[in-house]
């Protein structure tokens, strides 16, 4: 079944974050505020809002995300990719600092 | 080369200023980011998927070594270490903090560089032939001109909200090398009976979602009118393009729905009224220009021929590098060499700052200090010693940059596609890496020849899919990556938009798809003259259609 996600990427350097649990920006989707119904995502919208306005994040969007055990899988590639890095080059992005599968 | 007179350095550092101000009350809050983003897209700077992008103008593609230096600097102390050169002749880092920017732009002023307008509804920066003022059948040198647009147009103040972005071209050879004809305005500089130079101007050009091939709106323009009809094009476009309507915004589509004589008739009434006005070129100001740009004194080195038939003889690699990426000097004494950015299963237009380093010095020895970079998004030395290839050709081997394959099947356009781009559906560089990959191999590349492959990840076309002579545009469709082929495309001086074969491929068919429209032409070609295009051409889309989507190839 699918829920939602926060993300948004960092004002100061572009980074690709999700809201976190806590209420803190994550580098990484583990830990990430999972929305599963209606009154959930509203609040996760408003909290977007929230950062904007504070001027930490830029380009807030909520994401469907799947999940499969412990781990939050992105449905669209265009978010699987965000969370790991460029696809042909797995030296570089999230991916580099911590291994993983390939977004493809 | 032109250099920066005081006028330029202090306004590039003006602006470098103004953005640096910016910068720090946008981190302080003080900005909001709808406040901002204007800014920095004025500024060249984009969000991508991963981080920020700063795309740096390279006017008609020219750089010196100091700069070409120069930006590998920047690719090393303020991104991952490599940098992606573009089809507009730019350069993209992928990962700059926003923090690092104004000091980034600060280092580009150093050399004077920048990234004005290569964002936001204004003109854009203006590419021109990377062989300009070195190919044999060049009329005459395209950039001053160029030059002159670049001075006029950067922060014009009355075209710097246009109805969309605007992108001007200029070539100065028969042979279109620069893609005019896919422009908003294409300018081909050329002489008349009289021996007079002037332009040939198409208007209305232009890919993405609505391709259309430029209309010529007149066989002749005196050079001296070039401000003058250039700002009548563009105070009819600003006046009459839409507003309403981001996709019909753009000036192909006021010609298309204006009609190309009724626009031509707007353009040549509002230039009555320019014609003679300050705009009008006096002819010292072209020579100032032209000065800069005066072809260098290229010493005699006729020993070079004969020391090429030996070093041919000799290294069959290097003979295929010199056939394929050395292109006829006017002086017969040199050639103009291309610097494949197309490692077979490499990542298209993409450099290390070491590769950046080592071309910066190698065209300071040996190429006059200068450098281009092409639409194609490959480098360019453009005044290279035939005696010197040996050498020049030993030096790029050290560092992966002798790929033999300028113009073949390999050397493939791609946009950054979903790798890295926010408005990207599909990913484009691993099916070009897979193309490559699966003809790589010298001899099939040779024998199928001049081929040329461009893929877009979006319907907005920075891959120039629709002038590639086989097209690759990458969609989304039910979550899945879905690749479109286009057949037929080219972007010279006979420019077509490519024709649609039907249904697409999967990411795992479309290498396979591409095979078997390679294998139909090699079935079909009269001989190994005819090439891709050529053959195209004469039998139509039937026969490739046929190879994709008969009964037999779906079974197969």
């Amino acid at each position: 079944m699918s829920v939602k996600v926060l993300t948004a990427n960092r004002l100061t350097d572009g980074e690709a974050v999700w809201l976190g649990a806590n209420g803190e920006w994550l580098e990484q989707i583990d830990g990430a505020l999972i929305a599963r119904h209606a009154e959930a995502v509203t609040a996760l919208e408003e909290a977007g809002k929230a950062a904007i306005k504070s001027n930490l994040v830029i380009d807030v969007n909520v994401i469907d995300v799947e999940e499969r055990g412990t781990n939050l899988y992105p449905l669209r590639l265009r978010e699987r990719i965000r969370q790991l890095g460029p696809t042909i080059r797995l030296d570089l992005g999230k991916q580099a600092e911590k291994p993983k599968a390939s977004a493809a | 080369m032109y250099r920066y007179d005081e006028f330029d350095h202090a306004f590039v550092s003006a602006r470098v200023d103004q953005f640096k101000d910016q910068v720090e009350r946008r981190l302080a809050g003080e900005l909001t980011e709808d406040q901002f983003r204007p800014l920095r897209l004025m500024n060249g700077v984009y969000l991508q998927l991963h981080a920020y992008m700063l795309r740096v103008a390279i006017p008609y593609g020219t750089l010196s070594s100091r700069q070409m230096r120069k930006l590998a600097h920047i690719a090393r102390h303020y991104d991952r270490g490599y940098g992606h050169f573009t089809t507009r002749q730019n350069l993209q880092y992928n990962w700059p903090a926003l923090k690092d920017m104004p000091k980034v732009l600060d280092e580009l002023a150093s050399v004077e560089m920048h990234a004005l307008q290569t964002s936001g509804n204004c003109i854009r920066n203006v590419t021109a032939d990377h062989f300009a003022g070195a190919a044999a059948d060049e009329v005459a040198d395209p950039r001053p001109y160029a030059e002159i647009l670049r001075q006029w147009s950067s922060m014009h103040p009355e075209f710097s909200y246009l109805p969309r972005k605007f992108k001007i071209a200029v070539t100065g050879a028969e042979r279109d090398r620069a893609a005019i004809q896919v422009h908003d305005i294409g300018l081909h500089l050329k002489k008349n009976e009289a021996g007079d130079l002037g332009f040939a101007v198409y208007v209305g050009g232009g890919q993405g979602r609505t391709p259309m091939v430029a209309k010529k709106i007149r066989d002749f323009l005196p050079v001296e009118d070039l401000l003058t009809y250039t700002t009548a094009i563009m105070r009819v476009y600003n006046l009459n393009g839409r507003r309403d309507n981001k996709y019909k915004a753009r000036i192909k589509i006021l010609v298309h729905e204006t009609g190309t004589e009724e626009l031509t008739r707007q353009v040549e009434t509002e230039w009555q009224v320019l014609k003679d006005s300050d705009l009008k070129l006096p002819q010292q100001d072209v020579d100032a220009i032209d000065s800069y740009f005066r072809a260098p004194n290229l010493p005699q080195r006729p020993e070079g021929w004969s020391g090429l038939a030996a070093a041919r003889k000799a290294d069959h690699a290097f003979a295929t590098w010199v056939d394929q990426n050395v292109t006829p000097h006017k002086n017969p004494d040199y050639g103009v060499v291309t610097i494949s950015l197309k490692p077979i299963g490499g990542i298209p237009g993409d450099a290390t700052d070491a590769q950046m380093d080592l071309v910066a010095d190698i065209a300071e020895k040996f190429s006059q200090d200068e450098i281009r970079v092409s639409h194609e998004q490959n480098l360019v030395l453009p005044h290279v010693a035939i005696a010197d290839l040996r050498i020049v050709y030993d030096l790029l081997l050290t560092d992966g940059l002798a790929t033999a394959n300028a113009g073949l099947i390999t050397d493939i356009i791609a946009c950054p596609g979903l790798d890295y781009c926010a408005l990207a559906n599909a990913r484009s560089i691993p099916v070009a890496q897979r193309i490559s990959e699966r003809f790589g191999q010298p001899d099939r590349q040779a024998d199928i020849g001049e081929l040329k492959i461009k893929i877009s990840g979006c319907i907005n076309a920075c891959g120039h899919h629709h002038v590639g002579h086989i097209g690759i545009l990458g969609v989304e469709k039910k979550g899945e990556e879905l690749y479109q082929i286009s057949l037929g495309g080219s972007g010279d001086e006979i420019c077509t938009i490519g024709d649609i074969t039907g249904r697409g491929f999967s990411s795992e068919e479309i290498v396979d798809a591409v095979e078997t429209i390679v294998d139909r032409y090699l079935e079909i070609r009269t001989d190994k003259e005819e090439t891709f295009l050529a053959a195209y051409r004469r039998v139509g889309a039937a026969p490739f259609k046929d190879a994709l989507y008969s009964e037999a190839a779906n079974a197969a």
